[in-house]
């Protein structure tokens, strides 16, 4: 089983905010961070490597100190690491970055599986994975909350849906995203933490993945950011007085409308 | 009144593995593309409801760039969801009723969809944040070599240019993004459902529905669905709910999380949870709203024994109304809430119930 995970280092989101002034993206002092989902498919990229053999590779297109992201996957069981990384990937969007990694993807190896987070906490858009699937050709599942069962030529698989799942069998090569309920991740072991200081991370640039300069960073990518904004800020709420039981009278007099 | 036409197949290309290739299916022109679409979201049975709110705001936008705003309907014995697609704002209707359509596949309903825009070329396509359209449009705008912004709070058109303006919140809503998408068509988006409103239901509203067949490659599928388990609780669909009632740590137990059925139940609402609640196994992951979970935009949020961490605000800021019920006067939710109450919510939350009840009452409603 060759499996290869997707990640990305990103801001942690809840510090994040926009400089009144200036308006621009306050990020100093603000901690990067593996993204959250992602833990979930290197765990799980971990475990399906535990049952049936191989060896995971983890992948990430970021500025250099992406890498950090690359050395805790591997303290917490992934074999190797590939940072793509250019000047000329900068401002891409969904489109541009899922077009790099299928680049980078085909460079690396044949692989059985693709795991990807269901989404990153930046730009919470959840588009990578089934683009990066329609880029390489290969079915996809998003928001998987359990794998049932794992065999060498194929996956039984839980889809979270909103009402309920679908339990779903597909063959490999398929690439999955998936969400937090499906597994508890390990904390990095003290020989994982060795192996990831010392490891040597594979590095790939824009020509090495043999990328399209059209089709990476801003000029690959449809989209534009117009502008950013603060979220209005929700007014002021109403403190109720008097007893409790007063005071549930007065809310509940204050939802009438909803209730 | 429907008027009701009949085609064979949808033309182009559309079968699951035409993705090979990076990067080298060919662009629509955009000089070529007109109308607005919005996909008509069909199962269990029913439409979402959210499709009916994009046909809202979908109205809005084809009138203002003077187009038809039409409804892409994919599903099996969709009975007359057409109709009503017709009565809530479409002038048009493509419907792909077959079988085969019943449980949903990212292959089968991304072809179609794909080949229904490549022949009729649309200019805007808007579909409903939820778990399928969340999973195939991203598909489709990536074999359409066009931009998609997920999970939109504001769509507008820019006077100027006709460029739609597509806002979304960012950073777990932190920030919000107004985005863009200038030279490739359509512009594509998935808007979280609740924010927008439905037009009222006209039955008179004329409308046409075009009946499509699609081809045997486009229903192909490589991933099987062998069963489609419908939670037994109806409290888990959080993100179509107009009243979500919220439980925390403050709950102490999954026995806790009794009390807060029971408010949901009276209210008719669904049940929501924070990841502390979740990670300690009172309530199921489906439940769990914030950043590594869903996000809710309701009419009503009671968060009840809730601290209001950012990661959990995050997915219920857009709320219309927060109450919050917390016996630590300086817990953050205060922050947000539109109402709070300072104390033990073993004490209130049943007294809530049963002034609600009373209150019902006296004002006639059951
Ligand atoms: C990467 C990451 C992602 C995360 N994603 C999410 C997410 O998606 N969703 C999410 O919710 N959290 C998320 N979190 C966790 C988040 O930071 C908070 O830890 C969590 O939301 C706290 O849950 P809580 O409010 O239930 O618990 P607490 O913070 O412990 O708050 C419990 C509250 O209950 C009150 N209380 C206790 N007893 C009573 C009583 N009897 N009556 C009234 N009030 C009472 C207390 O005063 C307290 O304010 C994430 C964290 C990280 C690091
Ligand atoms: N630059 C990137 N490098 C590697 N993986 C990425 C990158 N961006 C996104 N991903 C993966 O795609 C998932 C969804 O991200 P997004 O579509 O941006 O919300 C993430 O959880 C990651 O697994």
């Amino acid at each position: 089983m060759n499996i290869i995970v997707c990640i990305k280092q990103v801001l942690d989101a809840k510090d994040v905010h926009l400089d009144p002034v200036t308006n621009n993206l306050v990020r100093e002092g603000v901690p990067s961070i593996m993204n959250p989902y992602d833990h979930y498919a290197v765990e799980e990229a971990v475990r399906l490597r535990e049952l049936l053999g191989g060896k995971v590779t983890v992948l990430t297109m970021g500025p250099p100190q992406a890498e950090e992201v690359l050395r805790q996957a591997v303290s917490c069981g992934a074999d190797h690491g590939v940072l793509v990384s250019d000047r000329a990937f900068a401002g891409a969007d969904t489109w541009a970055t899922s077009y790099t990694l299928a680049m980078a993807v085909q460079v690396i190896e044949a692989f059985d599986l693709i795991l990807l987070g269901k989404q990153a906490i930046d730009g919470d858009t959840a588009q990578v994975g089934p683009s990066l699937a329609m880029r390489l050709g290969v079915p996809y599942v998003t928001c998987v909350q359990k794998v049932r069962e794992a065999s060498d030529s194929g996956l039984i698989l839980e889809r979270m849906m909103d009402d309920g799942y679908d339990l779903l069998a597909v063959d490999y090569p398929v690439l999955l995203t998936v969400v937090k309920g499906i597994n508890q991740p390990r904390v990095p072991s003290l020989k994982g933490k060795m192996r990831a200081k010392t490891m040597e991370m594979r590095k790939l640039s824009a020509a090495d993945i043999g990328a399209d300069p059209l089709c990476i960073g801003l000029p690959g990518s449809p989209t534009q950011v117009e502008k950013v904004f603060s979220p209005p800020v929700r007014s002021q709420g109403t403190v109720f007085t008097g007893s409790l039981d007063e005071q549930i009278d007065q809310l509940v007099d204050s939802l009438k409308p909803y209730l | 009144m429907l008027t009701i036409e009949r085609k064979e197949g949808i033309a182009g290309a559309g079968d699951a593995m035409e993705a090979q290739g990076l990067g080298s299916s060919a662009p629509l022109d955009p000089a070529s593309c007109s109308g607005v679409w919005v996909f008509g979201e069909y199962r269990g049975g029913a439409l979402a409801t959210v499709s009916l709110e994009l046909l809202g705001i979908g109205r809005e936008l084809a009138d203002s760039r003077k187009v038809a705003l039409s409804a892409v309907l994919i599903g099996s014995e969709t009975g007359d969801a057409a109709g009503l697609l017709i009565g809530h704002g479409a002038d048009i209707v493509y419907r792909v009723d077959d079988p085969s359509l019943a449980s949903f596949t990212d292959d089968a309903y991304g072809a179609i969809l794909t080949a229904l825009i490549r022949e009729h070329k649309p200019e805007i396509v808007l579909a409903g944040a939820t778990a399928i359209g969340r999973s195939f449009i991203p598909g489709v705008a990536n074999i359409l070599n066009t931009g998609l912004t997920g999970d939109c709070t504001e769509l507008s058109i820019r006077a100027e240019d006709g460029a739609l303006l597509q806002t979304k919140p960012a950073f777990g809503g932190n920030i919000m993004a107004t985005i863009v998408c200038l030279h490739s068509r359509p512009q594509m988006a998935t808007v979280r459902p609740k924010v927008m409103t439905p037009l009222a239901f006209d039955g008179d509203r004329q409308g046409q529905v075009i009946d499509v067949t699609p081809s045997p490659a486009q229903l192909a599928s490589r991933v099987r669905v062998l069963e489609r388990v419908v939670s037994e609780q109806d409290d888990v669909n959080i993100q179509d709910a107009d009243i979500v009632v919220a439980g925390g740590r403050g709950l102490d137990s999954a026995q806790g999380f009794t009390l807060i059925h029971k408010l949901a139940d009276s209210l008719g609402g669904a049940v929501a949870a924070t990841r502390a609640s979740v990670d300690a196994g009172w309530i199921g992951y489906p439940h769990q709203v914030g950043q590594t979970g869903k996000t809710v935009a309701p009419k009503l949020y009671i968060a009840c024994g809730i601290s209001g961490a950012l990661q959990h605000t995050a997915g219920m800021q857009s709320a219309e109304t927060v109450v919050a019920i917390n016996r630590d006067k300086n817990a953050p939710i205060f922050g947000m809430a539109d109402f709070g109450l300072v104390g033990d919510l073993f004490e209130i939350v049943p007294k809530l119930i049963a002034r609600i009840a009373e209150r019902r009452k006296s004002w006639g409603k059951s």
